[in-house]
């Protein structure tokens, strides 16, 4: 029978070493114990030798230190011992902790779960009270009372969060210090040891009450997270018991009374909104015949826009950007994900291909007047993510309007419809892009229209061969813009 | 006007600011103060300091800089119509006691809120003063939550962005027609389009996996939001179209539900009863299934009545007992998407069950073991020593789940 001997109820290292020692002398759980500090060993117990130098080195699966760390901060007081038999059942079944319905793994993993607990309680639950210190200055001590071996676990964490403080943490088996350079343990301590008030405590209590919102009350939900085992040691818990006697009264009283009249504040703040409401023209809607003025004013007025189911889902009308008087307009079919967004067209992924394209031909896009056939994202959603949907007839139909005022408004030499969508509500009429690509079109004395693919079918062909091809053509397109329109020439 | 003390206004701002449900603390970038000698962390993973008798997690100090408000929302406690007790912080007081607060560890940071006082700039800018001073100051490494005003100037939304650890905007309604009708001033659009500048803000400073140096974080912790559900027509369909919508379109990282809970001197167009306690509950639980559980929003809302969800089973369990076609599940086989699809089965036990399958076939023990709770399972799986029979398709199977007590499970009216 071997005995080895630790250090403090959580000295992993202390077991870590001990375990190490009895798995290279090949020694079985059965035959070692484990005492803490003074306690007496059993009565024949030998202590553990050095191992043999040239014994194999055990392995052991990378999980398997940081729960044997966490069982070693376990009140089990069978805890060291568990943890070599698990060690030493791993030494001969390699896959055990995969195994969660194994009796062992299952053990493990509540006591895991129990210390992390305990851990992350006592991050929460401790409550400093400060007191001023002739030697340290302002110093923050606290009493607690973890339920498993958990001081030495948890203090690095308050070390990290009150670095610029200096702080202890008293508990009945050992004591955290902080001097604001170093953390150390010293024995544990007694309630009394610690300051018996704070004046911050008044406030807190306050906020306490005030927050707790008495028509919902749930006292279960609050003592699963809250166990009682820990109120002792937290000033604010003793509200609950008056919060929740009076929880009923209070909601009541909120039912009960009747709505007072607004106040002389609120109306006074109600008639200046008034004044400034009937200073300001009401903006004017789709529906309404009068056709907008200026492309700003078409701008304001699409904003509004509910002509068609799209502006539900979507952020926000994305209409035209570009000089009221560019020599062209560009057309693309709707705003993508990015241009919903931004509330600019042309922004995303095909608005980069469609840059790339105007810079090789040597095209200023801000010359250019650029918008979209159908002017709100029209999309499915899938979770995270935005499914771009094709815009139906009826729709394009509908938001040709607003291509028609963008039209009349800027009255353009040329008109680029970059994919069938834009050629169709340029024409007013579905068109192939095989039929009518490249080709210069009359549309009345003033304006020709050129029809092109729109640069997100470059983006979505897989092969690399083909999309160089296209993009070439689409470049070849870009460049017959630019000797139709000289004026946008770059410089 | 009487003077107010200090305690008094903290009970006044605070109880302002109870009806926001977020108390969320996670999600921040890790930080410390080991090297800044400074005070306060954050380690990903949030901390619930307390917890009130309404079951709610106490983590940030949640007040309002002010509940003075120029807005009248309905449903809102600090409406400009509402005779409600005001006051006002200044920015130096809410540094002073978040700071008092956070070096006692009651808090993990501050959740800053605002009534709209002279204007949403002048408001924003208060709050951002407030963020600025902890951070710049006070060698603050806490938590910092700040609830945005959807037309505040963008310059003043990207200093918000990076101090604060979450920025939030409030959606508020189900839909836009009744946030119009309750909240004449707010513009589901400008929220909208807020909500998308946050979302741009985010994802340009997140850099690109192979960056060397990565911008400096703008909210971390990302955006989220919150939906008041009973105070208003819509159903639960509406609510989780919405919430669809809002994951999708902004990428947020919550959408809270509170469900709508009588306030002092209430609006009478508002119901007179306690809050749908329950009802917020399954909309959580349908949030969680979409989120976590590969279910579509029509799956879960599809076969109930009126677009609402049933009270008296889980999302999931409804589901299931619609779906009876599909079960049982054979847990020894089962792709990971099936088993989560098992009522009773939660992530955490179907990463068990597949990790133990590896290595033995399952048996109903085995299952036991590694769930909540098998009655509830029982019914949908097939094991080595087990197959339901008949009990999967049996009548009384959705009965047999609905508590005794809580039949039947509609919320209860005060008068």
């Amino acid at each position: 029978m071997f005995n080895a001997r630790l250090a403090f109820p959580a000295d992993f290292d202390g077991w870590r070493e001990a375990a190490r020692r009895a798995l290279k002398g090949q020694i079985p759980p059965e035959a070692l114990s484990f005492s803490v500090g003074e306690e007496a060993p059993g009565l024949f117990a030998e202590e553990l030798l050095p191992p043999d130098p040239g014994a194999a080195q055990p392995t052991v699966p990378k999980a398997f230190p940081e729960l044997a760390r966490k069982l070693i901060c376990h009140a089990d007081p069978d805890r060291f011992d568990f943890a070599y038999r698990l060690l030493w059942r791993l030494q001969r079944e390699k896959g055990l902790l995969e195994i969660a319905s194994d009796q062992d793994i299952l053990r493990a993993a509540e006591m895991e779960k129990a210390v992390r607990r305990d851990s992350h309680k006592m991050k929460a639950f401790v409550r400093f009270r400060e007191i001023e210190d002739a030697e340290i200055g302002r110093h923050s001590v606290a009493w607690f009372e973890p339920f498993h071996h958990t001081v030495e676990y948890t203090a690095p964490f308050f070390a990290r969060r009150f670095a610029g403080m200096v702080w202890t943490i008293l508990t009945p088996e050992r004591t955290a210090h902080w001097n604001g350079e170093e953390l150390t343990f010293l024995p544990g301590a007694t309630r009394d040891m610690a300051p018996a008030d704070d004046d911050m405590e008044a406030l807190w209590l306050t906020y306490y009450a005030s927050i707790f919102n008495p028509a919902r009350l749930k006292v279960k939900a609050m003592t699963a997270e809250m166990p009682k085992k820990y109120w002792a040691n937290m000033p604010e818990t003793a509200l609950i018991k008056p919060l929740i006697a009076g929880a009923e009264a209070a909601t009541r009283r909120m039912l009960e009374t009747a709505p007072t009249l607004p106040t002389l504040r609120d109306e006074r703040l109600k008639e200046r909104r008034a004044m400034k409401a009937t200073s300001m023209p009401a903006a004017p809607g789709f529906a309404e015949d009068a056709a907008p003025q200026s492309v700003a004013e078409a701008r304001e007025r699409a904003a509004d826009c509910r002509a068609c189911p799209l502006w539900e889902p979507a952020t926000q009308t994305v209409f035209g950007k570009g000089p009221d008087d560019a020599p062209v307009i560009f057309v693309g079919e709707q705003p993508g994900d990015q241009e919903d967004i931004a509330g600019e067209p042309f922004v995303g992924p095909a608005g980069k291909v469609f840059d790339q394209a105007l810079a090789a031909a040597g095209i200023d896009r801000s010359q250019a007047y650029v918008t979209n056939a159908v002017k709100h994202f029209k999309f499915e959603p899938r979770g995270k993510r935005r499914i771009h949907a094709k815009p139906n007839t009826g729709e394009i139909r509908i938001c040709r309007w607003w291509l028609d005022q963008e039209r009349a408004l800027i009255a353009p030499k040329l008109i680029v419809a970059l994919g069938a969508t834009a050629a169709q509500a340029v024409l007013g009429k579905s068109v192939t892009i095989k039929a009518t690509r490249s080709k210069l079109i009359d549309l009345d004395d003033r304006t020709q229209l050129l029809v092109t693919v729109h640069p997100s079918y470059i983006l979505r062909l897989p092969d690399q061969a083909a999309k160089d091809r296209e993009t070439q053509a689409f470049q070849a397109d870009m460049a017959l813009v630019l000797e139709t329109v000289p004026e946008l020439a770059v410089g | 006007m009487p003077v107010l003390d200090f305690r008094q206004k903290l009970a006044i701002l605070s109880d302002a600011a109870k009806y926001d449900a977020s108390c969320a603390s996670s999600g921040a970038a890790g930080r410390n103060s080991a090297k800044s000698k400074g005070i306060g962390s954050t380690e990903g993973s949030g901390i619930c300091h307390a917890y009130a008798p309404d079951g709610r997690c106490i983590s940030l100090l949640k007040i309002l800089l002010t509940n003075f408000c120029v807005y009248d929302c309905v449903y809102c406690i600090n409406r400009s119509s509402s005779n409600v007790s005001r006051a006002r912080f200044s920015v130096e007081e809410v540094v002073a006691l978040t700071m008092n607060f956070y070096r006692r560890n009651y808090i993990e940071g501050l959740f800053l809120s605002s009534g709209i006082i002279k204007s949403s700039d002048y408001t924003m800018e208060e709050m951002v003063r407030v963020a600025r001073k902890l951070r710049l100051e006070e060698n603050f490494s806490g938590y910092i939550h700040l609830k945005t005003i959807p037309d505040a100037s963008p310059a003043l939304l990207e200093e918000a962005g990076l101090f604060a650890d979450r920025l939030s905007v409030n959606i508020e309604m189900p839909t836009d027609v009744t946030l119009s009708a309750l909240a004449p001033e707010k513009d589901a659009r400008d929220i909208r389009r807020s909500m998308g500048h946050l979302r741009a803000k985010i994802e340009e400073h997140r850099g690109e996996k192979r960056d060397r140096t990565k911008p400096r974080r703008f909210s971390a912790g990302g955006q989220s939001t919150q939906m008041i559900v009973g105070a208003d027509q819509s159903s639960d369909d509406d609510v989780l179209t919405r919430s669809e919508n809002l994951y999708g379109n902004y990428r947020l990282s919550r959408v809270y539900y509170s469900a709508f809970s009588p306030i002092p001197d209430s609006s009478s167009r508002l119901p007179l009863a306690k809050p749908p306690l329950m009802r917020e509950h399954r909309l959580y639980q349908a949030d969680w299934l979409m989120r976590f559980y590969g279910f579509q929003r029509a799956e879960i809302v599809s076969g109930g009545e009126g677009g609402m969800l049933d009270l008296a089973v889980d999302p999931k369990l409804a589901w299931a007992l619609r779906n009876r076609a599909s079960f049982p599940v054979d847990v020894n086989r089962a792709d990971r998407e099936m088993l989560l699809r098992v009522p009773g089965l939660g992530t955490r036990a179907v990463k068990r069950i597949l990790s133990t399958r590896r290595h033995r076939t399952l048996r109903l023990d085995d299952v036991a073991r590694l769930c909540q709770s098998i009655a509830k399972v029982r019914p949908f799986i097939t094991a080595l020593d087990w197959s339901p029979g008949g009990l999967t398709d049996c009548a009384g199977l959705r009965e047999s789940f609905v508590p005794k007590a809580k039949r039947p499970a509609s919320q209860l009216e005060l008068f």
